[in-house]
């Protein structure tokens, strides 16, 4: 245990960040402890219940970790190929302009495969919303370098770690979406503690509020933990993610509607 | 604007006339990239402003790979979606179509095929057979794959395939060549047909309260489950070769000898018929209409009839096979095609009938 996280602390009501939404369906979770996923499904359930708008949103889920986010949500969705979420959602949106339409998307399917559906569809201004999870790593295929690994950072395929010479720098794509016209709002947030989980909560309530206002394209990323990929306890991820991640990736806000 | 509402006559290129059939059809989305001898689909398109005809999503997208997964996305709400390419960009899409095909989502796919392997060239070939007819992409699937062989197919068959592909959920593909999508014909058009406003069952449109949620996938990882899931793919494209196979005979009531071609291979073979009865040799052709279904039956019963077959392709000899299989060793069948993007003569259709199957 932390010493800024103790068992009072969690029991307190305003810290009772897991409880059930009505969008959430009764499935049992497939995600490891302490991953990250889970606690992002929650709190976009809970948006969408809060909003009253489960009847009008349609996700779409990504190849990696959370292919099966459609088991865990009660809401149409749509599972796409590796990396090409953005382009489902691009021909959802125009087909059904009314709706909500969301992307959740991992670091390898977003920013490696999928980075011309991800610069293209936030180029055109799609009025989506992108949920990027940031976890530095391939979870699904076992822990490989993403995209998005940093440089020195362990995994199955930078056993010595990531030597940006020879394997290229980590990609900050959160940056390069937030110098394009068509983004609308672009946020990095992180759901490792309550305070940033209601942050996070807030920034989708917000990209779901402007959606409605047809402003171009959301674009919230996550910067989160992979205990099992990064070899470590949930805790150890946490710390490990507040010492290295956050340096090279700074949470806060990168491009914000003028009010 | 033109009101539409009335059949009508006019001179078109293949590709334009998909494109006018796209939008009369009642098309609720195009999704296409640029590339000869097909990037007149999305040039008509987008100057007819189908927008503001009749609210029809027209967008160039930044490759085939996104187009084939918008067509995913808009087929997943339950649209009538299409997309067309040429053959190097068809390859792109097989991931895509091999995911609407898993999902059983209907859409139209239109490969104006050119000459390869790789960029080869910009001039018609009929060398996507293969590719069009055994699945393409991974896993087990097929497409339900219509062949033009004129101006006034290529506009038909666009409704047709999205009636077949919304019948048994399943993609449908129009398998041109650049001869055919870059002539120009008289073509009757059909009047405009009003977008549909109903949504099939299984779309994603929006969980209501009255019904469970919808979920647009191709994943199983339970290998009992996905078994069975095949189990059903492949009754659906049994009943499809059992009940849509189509296809045209011409000349086939005294004929000794048999071409089987399609597309513009058709029309050189329809040609070539004429020259071989004017010397006396009596020989038909089967035009199949549907690659998959392919006419199996017609093909086996015919091979009762005739002496021997030549299957006439501009590929190395793709088609030929499924000829093959269908007649079952009964009598001689053999291929003549020219590659690369060259179109064959009558003459030579006859000369190699005559080397190659009446001599042989
Ligand atoms: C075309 C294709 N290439 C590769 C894969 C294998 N694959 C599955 S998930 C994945 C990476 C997932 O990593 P990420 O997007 O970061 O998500 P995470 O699992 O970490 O949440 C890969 C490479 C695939 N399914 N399809
Ligand atoms: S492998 Fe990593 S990303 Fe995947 S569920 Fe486990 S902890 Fe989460």
């Amino acid at each position: 245990m932390t010493d800024n996280i103790n068992i009072q602390d969690i029991v307190k009501t305003e810290n009772l960040v897991h409880k059930k939404s009505s969008v959430m369906t009764e499935n049992t979770m497939h995600y490891c402890p302490g991953c990250g996923h889970g606690t992002t499904h929650q709190i976009v359930a809970e948006v969408i219940e809060e909003m009253g708008i489960q009847q009008d949103t349609i996700g779409i889920t990504p190849v990696g970790c959370s292919v099966l986010m459609y088991n865990y949500l009660d809401i149409d969705m749509q599972e796409a190929a590796h990396g090409r979420a953005p382009a489902l959602a691009t021909a959802i949106k125009r087909l059904l302009p009314e709706k909500f339409v969301f992307t959740y998307q991992g670091d390898g399917d977003l920013a490696a495969i999928g980075t011309a559906e991800t610069i293209h569809s936030c180029n055109r201004g799609e009025n989506i919303l992108i949920i990027f999870i940031n976890n530095g790593i391939y979870g699904m295929t076992g822990g490989q370098m993403a995209p998005t690994t940093i440089e020195g950072m362990k995994s199955s395929t930078t056993p010595y770690g990531r030597d940006v010479k020879l394997m290229g720098n980590p990609l900050k794509m959160t940056d390069i979406v937030a110098t394009l016209p068509g983004t609308y709002y672009v946020t990095r947030q992180s759901v490792h503690k309550p305070g940033n989980v209601r942050k996070t909560k807030k920034a989708i309530r917000k990209a779901f509020e402007y959606q409605k206002l047809n402003k171009g394209t959301c674009f919230i990323e996550i910067v989160s933990n992979c205990p099992s990929g990064w070899k470590m306890t949930p805790v150890e991820s946490n710390e490990w993610m507040e010492q290295n991640m956050f340096p090279f990736y700074p949470l806060g806000d990168f491009k914000v509607p003028e009010e | 604007m033109k009101s539409n509402m009335e059949k009508e006559l006019r001179l078109m290129k293949g590709n334009e006339a998909i494109a006018e059939a796209a939008i009369r059809a009642g098309t609720d989305a195009y999704f296409g990239y640029p590339i000869t001898p097909q990037s007149e689909v999305l040039e008509y398109l987008t100057s007819e402003k189908p927008h503001e005809r009749t609210g029809m999503v027209v967008l160039q997208a930044e490759s085939e790979v996104a187009a084939i997964n918008m067509v995913y996305g808009g087929a997943g709400c339950g649209k009538k979606v299409m997309t067309s390419s040429s053959s190097p960009g068809i390859s792109l899409k097989q991931e895509g179509i091999s995911y609407i095909a898993g999902a059983e989502l209907p859409c139209l796919v239109i490969n104006v095929v050119r000459g390869g392997p790789g960029l080869g060239t910009i001039q018609p070939s009929q060398s996507d057979y293969f590719q069009a007819t055994k699945g393409g992409g991974h896993g087990d699937y097929k497409l339900i794959v219509l062949a033009p062989a004129s101006v006034q197919e290529m506009a038909d068959f666009v409704e047709l395939a999205f009636d077949l592909a919304f019948k048994y959920r399943n993609p449908a593909m129009i398998l041109s060549d650049g001869a055919i999508g870059q002539m120009m014909e008289k073509v009757w058009l059909k009047p405009q047909k009003e977008r549909s406003k109903e949504s099939p069952s299984w779309a994603t449109t929006g969980k209501t309260p009255d019904r469970e949620r919808n979920i647009i996938t191709s994943l199983d990882l339970d290998p009992n489950r996905q078994e069975q899931f095949n189990i059903k793919l492949q009754k659906k494209y049994h009943e499809i070769q059992e009940k849509e196979v189509r296809y045209e005979k011409f000349q086939c009531d005294d004929a000794e000898y048999l071409l089987v071609a399609y597309g513009t291979s058709s029309r050189v073979s329809q040609k070539a018929i004429q020259m071989a009865r004017d010397e006396g040799i009596k020989v038909g052709l089967l035009r199949p209409i549907t690659l998959f279904p392919f006419p199996k039956k017609e093909i086996n019963e015919l091979a009762n009839q005739v002496k021997g077959i030549l299957s006439v392709e501009m590929s190395a000899g793709q088609m030929v096979e499924d000829v093959r299989l269908a007649v079952n060793g009964k009598v001689p069948v053999e291929h003549f095609g020219r590659m690369g993007g060259i179109v064959p003569t009558a003459e030579e259709v006859v000369e190699n009938l005559k080397t190659k199957i009446i001599g042989g």
